[in-house]
């Protein structure tokens, strides 16, 4: 029977990863995701978990190091941050386009400059295109849940990707939830062991990373991309198996009294505990709004999206993240793509907020929420609004 | 692979454009790129393995009566067996093609 | 010196790990090290290799030139995905996953991809003791992009971004000592190659993945670790000289003590070789392209410097 402890997101972390039973844990530290990998250092250190810690020199280095151990059949985990995700930027495409089913937990905080510690999505953002299967979440057990269902979306043969867990940095790392962990024989049979088709070895060899003239690259570009699409039906498939074994189902994204909302709000990660409240408050008073959490971020669950937000009016995405001088909002501009060819679509507003580490009350989802219907009836002349920025 | 490479469709690729099969680059003809070739004379040839020792395309191959020679499929007519020979029993010449 | 003085080929095996039909240019020095140092590997070796000159004329798509596993992912990584294959392969057999089996593991990258970009990655491993060779075949200068300088770039070179000009001699800066970084971190046995000492080369190769084969023979008393090898790569398209000379050039960098020949095993210095009067430099510069605007005073110059550094290395070799 599944124990349920009151953890440090964080360590629960680093727990999932030991019940997945890592080979090689890659370790650079950085903020706010460096609990993950200390706690990982103790679980070695006093025998508790079978693994090779190599405490690396750099975040680079980490996924690098990542890339070997999984080439040669190793069940892989590194984590990191911010600073540290940018600086492996290159190795990420590698992990992905090499096939290599790393599994690293990012715990997403700002990026410099001015150097901030604190959690957004701009690192997540910045690495959209890297090819990674990349699932946010939104408390505690998600993270736990979702680190575990990683390994085994991953690792299954008709995927061979590494999976991102995005969490938000501070606001859930350096939480302490109450966490149901699952018993370690429910997690074997839960997560089957790792058998890569064409490891690196001696007995039959082979060659891994040649380089691709123009004639041979965009047929390794579109293999690639049929395969992360693909894989959506085993991230599906996983998130079933795992409800019926354990209780707690997941999906693409996750509709809180939206079915008949005129107005919807999309949020991922943390915040989306908080627009909860909002919607709960301003249904009380009778407005007709509704959430969307949106979960699996890649491969982009176009469905889903088109299904949850057809009945709506008036769509509201709030972005942690901004990418400057575009659109501003990554989510949504990728969300307005979505429906753009969609006979019956809503208005869609773009909000950008909770830049790093900037907190959003529920009141502030309300404030959110009452501009956005206003901007939708109005119209606007900014692309978007930033929320909460002192003028 | 049998196709040439570009005609090889997204399927065709392994997964992560992995090569399962090991060396197959030695199919490639490097012999097309020389302007000289080396001449073996037996009668000179000790049989001492410098020349196979120090071919950078690892293409001398010893004959039935333990001389060397190098396999023009892959010679690139560098001249470096000529020049390391130690009885000179390798000239350089010309290729005529 | 009696190592020379046998020569037995029939030691050598015939098998080619790094196959004919590689696109490196005609008369590289490089591929010749490349393929001597397999001899040595044997097939028991996985190849971490970086981008650079060896990477890319044996891995071109959809073939390779590799008969053993062979992995390249990107330029500046190599020790570090060295140092995740070791530390996989040695988890994996501990688990029971694996068969116990001796497997080196073996990084490979160019002067650039060692002590400018992957300086760093290297130091890491060192520093953490994975039991894997790392060799560095140091042609000098980013030859695979077209001649650029690196810090392996020796002074007075010609490069194409350090070339000689109207008011420069090319290369400003003296070659950085890598062999003597590697020292620096302790590491249980590094030496320095040649290609045209083929023999010398193979055994030290041997020698730099026996670390853990010793330390097993010793029943782990013996600490395994890290080796690394700096192979002296003479290459004509860059240095600027006929093919048919690659092995001559190398035994004179050899000979008038520019690239000096030694290991260092447990921080003890030997010397492979030594001449009690050294060639003089010019013998070495004068017939590379790379060199011939050199004035006189800066041959000499270099001839200087050369002694100095040559006396150094003697001095803690005695």
């Amino acid at each position: 029977m599944a124990k349920r402890v009151g953890i440090e997101v964080s360590i629960a972390i680093a727990e999932a990863a030991k019940l997945a039973n890592v080979d090689v844990v890659a370790s650079y530290p950085i903020t706010p995701q460096t609990h993950i990998v200390e706690h990982l250092a103790q679980l070695v250190a006093d025998g508790d978990l079978d693994a090779a810690y190599i405490p690396v020199e750099s975040e680079h280095s980490a996924m690098s190091a990542c890339l070997g151990a999984s080439a040669v059949g190793a069940r892989t985990f590194t984590a990191t941050a911010g600073q540290g995700l940018e600086l492996m930027h290159e190795v990420l495409y590698i992990a992905s386009s090499m096939r290599l089913p790393i599994v690293m937990a990012v715990a997403n905080r700002a990026l410099s400059a001015p150097l901030s510690v604190w959690g957004d999505h701009s690192d997540a953002m910045a690495v959209r295109d890297t090819g990674w299967i990349q699932i946010f979440t939104e408390n505690g057990q998600e993270v736990v849940d979702n680190v575990l269902c990683a390994f085994r979306i991953a690792e299954d043969q008709r995927v061979l990707l590494p999976v991102m867990i995005h969490l938000d940095g501070f606001h859930l790392s350096h939480m302490v939830e109450p966490i149901f962990l699952p018993e370690p024989a429910e997690v074997d049979k839960f997560i089957p062991p790792y058998q890569h088709p064409f490891p690196l070895n001696p007995d039959k060899p082979v060659t891994m990373g040649g380089f691709g003239p123009p004639d041979i690259y965009s047929e390794a570009k579109k293999a690639q991309e049929v395969n992360l699409t693909a894989a959506k039906e085993v991230i599906l498939q996983c998130w079933n198996d795992f409800g019926s074994l354990f209780g707690r189902y997941y999906h693409p994204l996750e509709c809180y009294h939206s079915q008949d909302a005129r107005v919807l709000l999309l949020t991922m990660g943390s915040f989306s505990e908080t627009a909860m409240t909002a919607i709960d408050t301003m249904r009380r008073e009778g407005k007709n709004v509704g959430l969307i959490k949106l979960r699996l971020w890649r491969p982009f669950p176009f469905k889903e999206i088109r299904q949850a937000v057809k009945n709506a009016e008036v769509l509201i995405v709030l972005d942690r993240a901004l990418s400057f001088g575009g659109p501003g909002g990554p989510v949504c501009s990728e969300i307005r793509s979505a429906l753009y060819n969609e006979d019956k679509k809503p208005k869609v507003i773009s909000f950008i907020g909770g830049l790093g580490g900037r907190d959003i009350t529920s009141v502030g989802f309300e404030e959110i929420i009452n501009r956005g219907i206003e901007i939708s009836q109005t119209g606007s002349e900014q692309e978007f609004e930033m929320f909460g920025v002192r003028e | 692979m049998t196709k040439p490479e570009g005609m090889l469709t997204w399927k065709d690729l392994q997964i992560g454009s992995i090569v399962t099969e090991p060396g197959s680059a030695s199919q490639y003809q490097t012999g097309d790129w020389r302007s000289q070739r080396p001449i073996y004379d037996s009668s000179k040839c000790i049989k001492c393995g410098i020349c196979y020792i120090f071919c950078p395309e690892g293409c001398i191959e010893q004959n039935d009566e333990g001389y060397f020679e190098a396999n023009l499929f892959y010679c690139k007519g560098c001249g470096i067996c000529a020049r390391e020979c130690w009885t000179q029993a390798v000239t350089m010449v010309e290729e005529e093609e | 010196m009696e190592k020379y003085a046998i020569f037995v080929p029939r030691l050598v095996t015939k098998k080619e790990i790094f196959a004919p039909g590689h696109r490196a240019c005609i008369g590289c020095g490089e591929a010749l090290a490349v393929r001597l140092a397999c001899k040595s590997l044997g097939r028991n070796s996985i190849i971490v290799n970086a981008t650079g000159c060896m990477e890319v004329i044996s891995s071109q798509l959809p073939h390779t030139s590799w008969r053993v596993p062979w992995i390249h992912t990107l330029f500046e990584n190599t020790a570090a995905v060295a140092s995740g294959v070791e530390a996989g392969l040695k988890v994996m057999t501990r688990k029971g996953r694996r068969p116990a089996q001796d497997i080196n593991v073996v990084a490979m990258a160019g002067d650039g991809g060692t002590s400018d970009i992957g300086l760093q990655a290297l130091s890491g491993a060192l520093e953490r003791g994975h039991n894997f060779l790392y060799i560095c075949f140091d042609n000098e200068a980013y030859m695979n992009t077209g001649i650029q300088r690196s810090s392996a770039t020796p002074f007075g070179a010609s490069t194409t971004t350090s070339p000689a000009g109207k008011v420069s001699i090319g290369q400003v800066t003296w070659k950085k000592n890598m062999p003597a970084i590697a020292a620096a971190h302790d590491i249980p046995y590094l030496a320095t190659a040649c290609p045209s000492y083929p023999f010398d080369l193979m055994a030290k190769v041997a020698k730099g993945v026996a670390t853990d084969l010793m330390a097993k023979v010793a029943k782990g008393v013996a600490t395994p670790g890290p080796a690394y090898i700096h192979i002296l790569s003479t290459c004509p398209t860059g240095w600027r000289f006929a093919p048919d000379l690659a092995i001559r050039i190398g035994r004179l960098a050899v000979e008038t003590g520019i690239f000096p020949l030694y290991e260092v095993e447990d921080g003890r210095y030997k010397l492979t070789f030594d001449l009690p009067k050294m060639r003089p430099v010019t013998d070495y510069l004068k017939i590379q392209g790379r060199f011939r605007h050199l004035s006189e005073e800066t041959l000499e110059e270099i001839q200087h410097r050369v002694d100095k550094e040559y006396a150094k290395l003697t001095e803690k070799a005695a």
